[in-house]
């Protein structure tokens, strides 16, 4: 099966590489570019019997490593 | 006394760690991260500065998950000493021993210059050569050195004195311009700053030989 995880920065969390990349879009012409947020988006390929295991096994996966609750949110997707 | 400086592929501190523990007395052996235990009898463990695992993922991320990490929780929640230096810092939030999270510096830079830092407690092991208050000068070398930690930890940890130093001015983002946390035992030590790149004549700045001095003062906890 695959899978794909979306971790974001939390909203209370500032984001300077977001903030680098909206200043960059204005300076080069799209000054309706009001803000932007960085994140990452991994992909995973992982055999398991049916996608509500596979997801609750990535949950954990993101809890214990792939993301860090602290300062990030994350979203999992299953195919 | 003795001591095990932990070494993961990128860490490039290690060297220097192990001498200035050297130098106050420790019998330092370095630890492979991919040994599951420490030897007997370890009364600190230092985790260096470096890149761990190329800062991949996060930074302390995946060096967190590697088999000596547990070895090393265990001695925290025994109530032995750990210190983590830089990578190191990072490294112990991911492992939650300390709480928060090492960001991005809010320039994005890297930055490496030495800069003022000011010592907010002299009560624990790594920092009773110090007074309250004294200022004193360490060089730093991070890209993500902007520590984030929820307001309730970060009032926690004023109201019990566990915020051990401050920049006296703020390079990278921190919130309340913190450097360095303690544990609530004051045993596990995270600092941004390198105390073992000041610690002998030879590096131009010896700021940091208080701090090893200090440490040497550890009684065996068994």
């Amino acid at each position: 099966m695959k899978a794909r995880i979306k971790i974001m920065l939390k909203s209370g969390v500032l984001d300077p590489q977001g903030a680098a990349i909206k200043q960059a879009l204005n300076n080069i012409g799209f000054e309706n570019v009001t803000g932007v947020r960085q994140g990452k988006v991994i992909e995973l390929e992982v055999d398991g019997p049916n996608k509500s295991e596979v997801r609750s096994e990535i949950e954990s996966m993101c809890n214990k490593m792939l993301a860090n609750t602290v300062i990030e949110n994350f979203e999992i997707e299953v195919f | 006394m003795k001591a095990a400086v932990i070494v993961f592929p990128g860490s490039n501190c290690d060297r220097d760690l192990a001498i200035a523990l050297e130098m106050v007395g420790f019998e330092v052996s370095k630890i492979w991260h991919k040994n599951s235990h420490l030897e007997k009898n370890i009364d600190l463990v230092a985790i260096p500065g470096g890149f761990s695992f190329g800062d991949y993922l996060r930074v302390g991320a995946i060096a967190a998950s590697s088999p000596i990490c547990k070895s090393i929780i265990s001695h925290g929640e025994r109530g032995g000493y750990i210190l983590g230096v830089c990578n190191g810092f990072q490294i112990l939030t991911e492992t939650g021993l300390l709480p928060g999270a090492l960001l991005r510096n809010n320039g994005l830079k890297y930055i490496c210059k030495t800069i003022d830092l000011k010592v907010e407690t002299s009560d624990s092991i790594f920092t009773n050569r110090y007074n309250r208050s004294n200022v004193i000068k360490l060089p730093i070398a991070h890209h993500d050195g902007n520590y984030n930690a929820n307001m309730k930890d970060i009032d926690r940890m004023k109201d019990q004195g566990l915020i051990a130093f401050r920049y006296c001015e703020n390079p990278n983002g921190s919130i309340d311009d913190i450097a360095g946390i303690l544990s609530p035992n004051k045993r596990v030590l995270g600092m941004m700053p390198h105390p073992e790149r000041a610690a002998e004549q030879a590096h131009g700045n010896v700021d940091g030989v208080r701090f090893f001095k200090g440490l040497a003062d550890i009684v065996s906890f068994a």
